[in-house]
This record gives structure tokens, sequence and C-alpha cells, in this order.
């Protein structure tokens, strides 16, 4: 399943964005799993809301941070691909 | 030593278990019912587990439905900060009892599964119709919308069914399976004869998951564990000794793996007389094979020590009587030879005889 920029991504039930406080880090915790999350990673998840598409979210990404749209929307497929073939993030359409 | 925070803790709460499994992960000293934790020590043990850093928290057993306080223990843990995972067979719930788990914010369900059919199941667990209920469980499950995890236990006599097994965690809506090939310590140790696979097993295994994994991306996310005596390098056991993981048993032994107390020199710390970070830092058994100084060649000088951690301690403790050896399933080991002949033996008893795993005494003897 690859991504498609006009779909909805958002986290399903038991995974979930969590500040761990002993080191000081967003981490994403999921069934036998614990991802570090860097700043883009966090910023990324923190949009997921399964009621934009894939496209909205970059594109409100892009504003925010004053970068390209094309490069945030090719970062944010690459990113959400690899938790997609995880199942920790899912897509509706 | 100052050693990162573990990540994981396993918490054993019970060796109580309505199931017999002969590949039973407990030790064969299973801990006595009456010295079990209470619910208050268990809440304080997952306080000071996420406090130390723990992330990840799997509610296991026995069978961690045999506590009454599961729910509340749940509830704690997700008070506490915890991910919560609960191990189960699944027998001991009912949907009631689910729900209440989900009133309690538990994240998700792993359910243990011993063959894909009645005749396997219930004759693998030593348990009658478990399977049925079993089936009506995950049924419950998935109607809350637990996210799920089926977790298939492979050995000689059940290894035909791993094609059935994966299909069975796709139809149940699970996101993962684990398949993981029996692991011989404890009770698994005495029914090496009725479980080894053979080595082509092992290959054929080997062979499904791949394929699997590659028609089911995305939809199935497979976890496998090969079987260890058919290969050439060991199992990175626990990640590395003392690195990620901690566990506690249900008298509040705090262990680096569940399979430690077969060292017999390690001495082992409880909950009930020191602090969980001071054992995970400063505990004896726990900084005995932290790292890689304690390593013998020829892991010190190879290059996957940091990979596979020299293999599994309690392995080369079983196999070799030396649990500062290299794991005798490593090529590299000069012992390497030990292991092939043992699978070759094992695999090819032509016994399918079990013995299973008893029971946890309920009171320590008296003399009256
Ligand atoms: S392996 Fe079997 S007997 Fe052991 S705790 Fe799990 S279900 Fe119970
Ligand atoms: S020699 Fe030791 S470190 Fe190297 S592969 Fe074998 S077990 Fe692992």
């Amino acid at each position: 399943m690859s991504v498609d920029p006009n779909e909805k991504p958002f986290l399903p039930r038991g995974v979930r964005l969590h500040f761990d406080k002993v080191r000081d880090d967003w981490v994403l915790l999921a069934p036998e799993r614990a991802i570090r999350l860097d700043d883009i990673g966090l910023a990324i998840l923190n949009e997921l809301d399964g009621e934009r598409s894939l496209s909205m979210i970059a594109t409100s990404l892009a504003e925010k941070y004053g970068a390209p749209a094309d490069q945030v929307a090719t970062d944010c497929v690459e990113f959400l691909q690899s938790l997609v073939d995880r199942r920790f993030v899912e897509l509706r359409q | 030593m100052t050693a990162n925070p573990p990540i994981a803790m396993l918490a054993e709460l019970t060796h109580r278990c309505p199931l017999s499994c002969p590949y039973c992960s407990n030790p064969v000293e299973l801990a006595r019912i009456d010295s079990e934790l209470s619910t208050e020590e268990w809440v304080s043990v997952f306080q000071q587990a996420a406090a130390l850093g723990v992330l990840q928290l799997h509610l296991s057993g026995g069978e961690p439905a045999s506590r009454r306080d599961l729910t509340d223990l749940v509830k704690a843990a997700r008070d506490a900060g915890l991910y919560t995972n609960l191990i189960t067979s699944g027998i001991g719930l009912n949907e009631r009892r689910l729900k209440e788990l989900d009133a309690a914010g538990l994240d998700h369900v792993q359910l243990s599964l011993q063959g894909t059919d009645a005749e396997m199941a219930d004759r693998i667990g030593g348990y009658k119709r478990g399977f049925e209920r079993k089936m009506a469980v995950s049924e419950w499950i998935s109607a809350i919308g637990f996210p799920l995890t089926l977790n298939f236990v492979m050995h000689r006599q059940n290894l035909h069914q791993l094609e059935t097994a994966i299909q069975m965690a796709v139809d149940m809506g699970a996101r993962r399976i684990e398949v993981a090939t029996v692991q011989f310590h404890g009770w698994a140790m005495q029914n090496r004869n009725a479980l080894m696979p053979s080595r082509d097993q092992a290959r054929e295994a080997s062979r499904i998951v791949a394929e699997a994994r590659a028609r089911l991306k995305g939809t199935l996310v497979i976890d496998y564990v090969p079987a260890d005596y058919h290969a050439n390098y060991p199992k990175p056991c626990m990640g590395g000794w003392a690195s990620t993981g901690i566990n506690v048993a249900p008298d509040g032994i705090v262990l680096p793996c569940h399979a430690a107390q077969t060292i017999p020199h390690l001495k082992f710390d409880n909950v009930r007389d020191l602090p969980l970070a001071e054992i995970w830092h400063n505990g004896s058994a726990f900084n005995a094979y932290r790292g890689t100084d304690w390593m013998p060649e020829p892991c010190q000088s190879c290059d996957r020590k940091e990979i596979d951690f020299g293999g599994c301690r309690c392995q080369a403790m079983a196999l070799l009587g030396d649990p500062a050896a290299t794991d005798p399933v490593c090529v590299k080991s000069p012992r390497h030879e030990v292991v092939a002949q043992l699978a070759e033996g094992f695999s090819s008893s032509g016994s399918d005889e079990l013995s299973y795993r008893a029971q946890p005494p309920k009171l320590e003897p008296t003399t009256q």
C-alpha cells in the first residue's frame, strides 16, 4: 500500500504520542515499539487528525515553517510510508 | 558504569495459569501463590518503572487474568504513564472483564495461539475447550476494538499450521503476529524430544514468513523468531543483557530476563527490599553481563558483538554449563557442534509425548 496524498492519515487506536520525561523527548508508542521522534516527525504526527488529507497537511506545514510545499509533501509521504507499512499510521479515503 | 534506563518491563503478575503448555517460559520453580505481590506493591512497581524510564509495560504471567485485580493494575499503570500490553491466553477473560479493561485504558492485547484448531491447541495447552474459548475471546477483543497481536509458538508438532495461523491473524483483524519458534529454557528443556523442529521445517518456516511478509505488507506485521538450534548466529537476547528490558517475577524478584534464574551463581534482588532504580543500576545480576567487557573470545574481537551481544546467557548455561561462554548457536563458537548434534538428535527422536508444566504451589510447606 503506498501513501496517496489525497488520503487522510490518522493514528489508530493503540498508537499514541507520549512525552518521555526521563529522556526529555517525544516518542510514538505502539505495540511492542517506542519510536523516538525528531522535531519534523513530531510536527507531522501532530497534524494527523483523519479529517485533512496529507496534501492539506503538507501545505499547512509548509506555510508554518516557510518551506517549499513540494519538498514538505515529499518528506511527509516518505515519513508516513514507513509508519503505514508497520501499521502505526492508517489512512482513510 | 551508568546504564541507560530500561524501555520495557515484563511484569509476571502470577505464575498461575489454567493452561500447562509444555514450553512455558515460567521457571521450573514456580512462585508460590501466597508470595505474589499485592495490588499496592505492583502499583508501586509501575510508578517506579515509569520514573526510571520504562515506556512499555507487558502484563504477563502465567495468565494475568488469573489476578482478580487485573483491571486495577491496568488503570494504575496507565495513570503512571505506561503503555499497557496484556499478554494472555484469553482463558479467564469474558466480555464484561474486557470492557472493564477497555475502560481502564488497556492499550493492546497479545493473544497466544497454541495451534490453529481445537485438537492441536487443546492438546498443546493441556486444557479442554480452550481453543473454543479463545475464539470467543478474540471476537470480543475485535468488537471492542483493541489492537491485537497473535502470538503463535511453533515447534515440530504444529509448524505445519504456520500458514493457517497467519491467515487467522488476518481474518481476526490483528495488526501483528509474532511467530516464535519455541525457545529451549525451563519447561521446554524437558520437551526437546517432542518439540525440536527439523532443519527442513525450520527452513520451510523461514520461507513462509518471507513470502507472507511480502504479500501482507501494510496489512499484517510479522515478527519472527527462527529456530536458533538451526541458525548460524544467535539471537540478540533481550537486545543485550540489562540494556533495555527488566522483568519482575510474581514474588517481586527482579530479573534481567525471564530465564535468568537458571544461572545458579547470580543473586537477585527483590522490589520488596530495594528501590527498582537501585536494582537496575547496581544489582549484581544486572551488571554481570551488561555491556561488552565480560565477553570472551571469539565475541570480544567479533564485529557482531554489538549486534547479537554474544547471544543468550541462559542458553550458554543450559548447553555448556558456562553462562559467560559464547552462545554455542554461533558458528564461531568452539562448541558449535554440540548444538548441531542436539538439534539433529532431538528432532529425529520420533516421540511426540509431552510433559506438561505444573501449577504453582499454594502455600509454604508447613511442618506440623
Ligand atoms: S505458556 Fe501456556 S502455560 Fe505458560 S503461562 Fe502461557 S498459556 Fe500459561
Ligand atoms: S562470536 Fe559472539 S559476537 Fe560474534 S557472532 Fe558469535 S556470538 Fe555473536
